[in-house]
């Protein structure tokens, strides 16, 4: 027999009476084995895809966009400092200044939503369930890299508490858990969210301090700028606004010569596709979310009708946009901006890919997904472009389909109840 | 007509290899043969592979268009010769209908296939090789829980030691005292076991081995009045092979069905082989439809499969629609087909039963007697030789599972998706089945079962690497492989049933006793049976059928 089982059955009978270190023991147990029930009424097979298996195929979806935003944090912090402006150099240094400063985000995150789960579940007397593993995956990937961790854990808790486990857990919530924590962050902490500042990390946190890497800058720079301030060693002329708040003031002219201290163009077609850019942590890069997309679609995952619908909704919004633009507001820059270019700002892609396919907030029709998808795609688009309080419409234009998910299906449903009436008159 | 047939018959025989190969092997080779050239040439892309390669592509483009012409040439003459139109079926390559014909496999000719996308076949090793084997076991049991819509605790008509002949009464249920359940064989009641608050689980009878039958008289089938065919039905025993849909239940006896479907093939995993069962028994099939048009103010539907040649006996019987489905499981059931056919609204009755069930109603009136002879496969991975036996109704098992392995199996009569468990001793095939599965149980544990998965299992998610190999049968056992989950996923259910109907949100529907929704979303054109295969593919491991049958109870209450 398997030692790992014989541990596991040794540590069973101790965990029995107490409610909540069983359900902890019950989660570990069931990440580890395959539970060996088998079936009693019904069928007496049954298909090997689990809830478990369909949720680690999306984490696996979302490694790139993992690596690429770790890599990315760094890259950028050490472009607004001045340092090892080529996107290789400093490889490394790179590497780990954004493992830092993600690591304590993605364990933050995970202490503060699966403590929540297993208590309750352990209150529940049910069994720890997986929707967290990509709630827990997409939400250090959509926070800025410079957000406190306490208000990751606030938004975190308010997710999983209010928009989540107050419906009654995995399955049965109606807003997307991982946007409840960003809009949480949006309307409580909007100085942190929005702005150019954000979108680069400049802080220092203690592990930069234990490896040294706060140290490496400051011999970089002179070690009489201590304590180290790091604003003011920022090398000037470097500016973190995004492509996004670029195109929102002076279109995608802006976007292009847009340049780093150096002179390079910060925004070249090639950095706006692989991602080297301020942004969110994990959403930057558009070619790794495509492929994430592509892996989750290949696998029967995610909705391919919801991503296309989207797809086409947003280019029939961004297509409306520019024939404004010719025929109405020949002065507003962001509705000029090529309808094709608005895929290649801001979130869009990811938004499609990871937020708009939840398939528990998303319509459950199949034709309910195309008529749901379509619809994020035109009002996000709207919300980004005609909207000047908000820079980004995504979040906003799924949170507001989410509510309207039930209704898209209610009226497939009714047409198919209709059909079926039909038959008799 | 021509003398081009032996070239005809060749190019057939080239093209009915195709669908054994499939596509992935297909794409290897072609994809293949030019890696090939390369590595000849000594791995590079050079000048010379390239020649290789277009002049190999060009030549046989040389050919092909060598065949078209000649093709042409013979069309053409057999035009000019008078032929007409059919002309275009003379000439060296096949025509498209005709590829179509041989690819498809399609025996409806120019008939409506009904082609259903949607579906999933569960493949499963050890399927029952073509042998019948004689087998006559000492005991029969009749088991009143086959029956649906039953009370618990039927009237008895017999006691222990009471000597019976094959069609005597056993028993009847109080609400429909005319309706009979009589015994398979002839020979002595040896037991009636009970149950869990005495309810009765089987009313066994020790055959006698000499087949004595009780007469009953011979109705003459176009005269008769149908109530005389109706009470000769229910007093044989025959009557109960009759499943009513709404709600799937033994028909009753005062209702008119609008249509009778017979489905002559079963998709399900390990299915028998109802063609080569039912081989023999053309004409008792075929009276037994002559029976069945006199209950129907209707049509009596026989649904066949597009994919298989169909027995000649089906074709030849008059008055009835023949209806053609091709696809994968859930195609054979006769819900779908109905669904596709003659849809079920509301206040319908349809009945349905199965071509051997048919076979015995035509012996029952061409003979006088009430004779349910079965052939049962057995098979699934765990048995060694698995084979077909001809027997009667409800025979014992013990003496079929000589070659199985006993250790570790859950032996099944029916299908495994949705028979009951049995016990491979004391147990007795049930009434609607012609199968026995035996499959290993799956209780044991699997270290990173659900992410790194040890042995292979089917499935219809594309996930697991060996989905790529379409033909794989499996070795299955019972395991949930993964606990119960609220309604995640969507769309998962819709994909392998091939109905025009919601099936999670007439499952919620169920759950929320909304009974305006659940008649609105189709529940009266649905049993346990059409649901099985969502049940199966469930991420959730919901339990679809237990959910569909107590909304199917509560709607019967309702109505």
């Amino acid at each position: 027999m398997n030692p790992l089982r014989k541990l596991l059955d040794s540590i069973e009978p101790k965990v029995r009476n107490n409610k909540f270190a069983h359900t902890v023991y019950d989660g570990l147990e069931t990440f580890l084995f395959q539970p060996n029930t088998t079936t009693s009424v019904g069928t007496h097979i049954k298909d090997g895809m689990d809830l478990k298996r369909t949720m680690v195929h999306v984490v696996i979806a979302l490694q790139l966009c993992y690596v690429l935003g770790t890599y990315n944090i760094g890259h950028q912090h050490y472009l607004a400092l001045g340092m090892y402006s080529g996107l290789f150099e400093g490889f490394f240094l790179k590497l780990m200044y954004g493992l830092l400063q993600l690591l304590p985000i993605f364990v933050v995150v995970h202490l503060v939503g699966l403590g929540i789960e297993f208590f309750f579940a352990a209150r529940k007397g049910h069994s720890i369930e997986e929707g967290f593993l990509v709630s827990g995956a997409l939400i250090p990937l959509i926070m800025p890299p410079d957000i406190p961790l306490w208000m990751v854990g606030m938004a975190t808790g308010f997710a999983v508490l209010i928009a989540k486990e107050a419906f009654g857990g995995t399955g049965m919530n109606i807003l997307n858990i991982a946007l409840v924590s960003r809009v949480f962050v949006f309307f409580a902490y909007p100085g942190e969210i929005s702005g150019d500042i954000c979108w680069v990390s400049y802080d220092y946190n203690i592990f930069h301090q234990i490896f040294g890497i706060e140290a490496h800058t400051l011999a970089f720079h002179g070690w009489d700028k201590l304590p180290a301030k790091v604003n003011e060693i920022m090398v000037d002329g470097f500016s973190g606004a995004t492509p996004l708040a670029l195109a929102a003031s002076g279109g995608w002219e802006a976007v292009q010569s847009a340049t780093l201290p150096n002179g390079d163009q910060q925004y070249s077609i090639a950095n706006l596709l692989f991602g080297i850019l301020p942004g969110s942590i994990g959403e930057t890069s558009k070619v790794f979310v495509i492929a994430g997309a592509g892996l989750m679609i290949a696998a029967g995952i995610a909705s391919w009708r919801i991503m296309l619908s989207f797809v086409l909704g947003a280019a029939f919004a961004g297509i409306l946009m520019n024939v404004l633009h010719v025929t109405a507001f020949p002065d507003s820059a962001f509705i000029g901006v090529p309808w094709y270019h608005q895929f290649l700002i801001g979130s869009l892609l990811f938004a499609m890919a990871f937020m708009a396919t939840d398939p528990v907030t998303a319509a459950s029709t199949n034709q309910g997904k195309l008529i749901y998808g379509f619809m994020i795609g035109v009002l996000g688009m709207i919300i980004r472009v005609l909207n000047p309080a908000y820079p980004e419409g995504w979040m906003l234009a799924i949170l507001f389909m989410n509510i309207f998910a039930p209704l898209i299906d209610y009226y497939v449903l009714k047409s198919n109840i209709n059909r079926r009436l039909s038959r008799v008159a | 007509m021509s003398d081009n047939s032996g070239i005809k018959h060749f190019t057939k025989f080239i093209f009915s290899l195709l669908p054994s190969f499939s596509k992935s092997y297909l794409l290897i080779i072609f994809t293949g043969f030019p890696f090939m050239a390369f590595s000849q040439s000594g791995g590079g892309f050079n000048l010379q592979s390239v020649v290789i390669l277009l002049l190999a592509a060009t030549m046989v483009l040389v050919v092909f268009l060598f065949f078209v012409f000649g093709d042409h040439l013979i069309k053409d003459s057999a035009r000019v010769a008078g032929y007409g139109n059919k002309a275009n079926t003379f000439g060296v390559l096949p025509n498209k209908e005709e590829v179509s014909n041989i690819i498809h496999h399609k025996h409806a000719g120019a008939n409506k296939v009904h082609k259903l996308e949607k579906g999933f076949d569960v493949k499963i090793k050890g399927k029952a090789a073509k042998v019948i084997e004689h087998y006559d076991p000492a005991t029969y049991a009749v088991k009143p829980y086959d029956f649906k819509g039953l009370q618990p605790i039927p009237k008895m008509s017999v006691e222990v030691g009471t000597e019976v002949k094959a069609g005597d009464k056993l028993f009847y249920d109080k609400n429909y005292p005319d309706i009979f359940f009589t015994a398979p064989v002839s020979g002595e009641i040896a037991e009636i076991r009970r149950g869990d608050k005495r309810a009765i689980e089987e009313i066994v009878i020790l055959s006698d081995k000499r087949k004595e039958f009780k007469q009953f008289p011979k109705l003459d089938i176009t005269t008769a009045p149908r109530s005389e065919i109706v009470s000769l039905l229910a007093e044989s025993g025959a009557w109960s092979s009759f499943i009513e849909r709404p709600f799937g239940l033994v028909a009753k006896l005062e209702r008119v069905p609008k249509s009778i479907h017979i489905s002559t093939f079963d998709t399900s995993p390990l299915a028998p082989d109802y063609a080569f069962i039912m081989k023999d028994r053309g004409t008792h099939f075929k009276k037994g439809v002559e029976v069945l048009k006199r209950l129907t103010d209707g049509k009596v539907h026989i649904n066949l499969n597009a994919k298989k040649k169909p027995l000649p006996f089906y074709s030849e019987i008059k008055d009835i629609q023949l209806n053609w489905f091709e696809g994968k499981h859930p195609a054979g059931l006769p819900g779908i087909q109905i669904h596709h056919t003659d849809p079920i609204d509301k206040g319908d009755t349809v009945w349905t039963i199965s071509p051997m069930d048919t076979a015995v109603i035509g012996k029952l009136f061409s003979e006088g007697i009430y004779d349910p002879e079965r052939i049962v496969a057995v098979a699934g991975p765990q048995v060694n030789t698995p084979k077909y036996y001809k027997t009667y109704l409800s025979a014992n098992l013990s003496g079929l599972m000589s070659s199985v392995k006993k250790e570790g199996t859950r032996f099944i009569s029916g299908n495994v998706l949705t028979g009951k468990q049995v016990d491979p001793e004391k147990g007795h095939v049930g009434y609607y089945d012609h199968l026995i599965s035996c499959i290993k149980e799956g209780d044991f544990y699997e270290l990173f079962g659900w992410l790194i998965p040890s042995y292979p299992r089917p499935s219809a998610s594309v996930t697991f690497p060996w989905t790529l190999f379409p033909f794989e049968e499996f070795d299955v056992n019972t395991n949930t492989h993964g606990e119960e989950r609220a309604f995640v996923v969507t769309g998962e259910y819709e994909a392998v049933l091939p109905m025009d109907i919601y099936p999670v949100h007439l499952l919620k529907a169920i759950l929320s006793r909304d009974f305006d929704q659940m008649e609105g979303l189709g529940i009266y054109e649905v049993i346990e049976e059409d649901f099985a295969i969502c049940e199966f593919v469930c991420t959730s491991k919901q339990p679809a059928m237990a959910i569909l049958r107590d909304g199917l109870n509560y709607m019967k209450e309702q109505s």
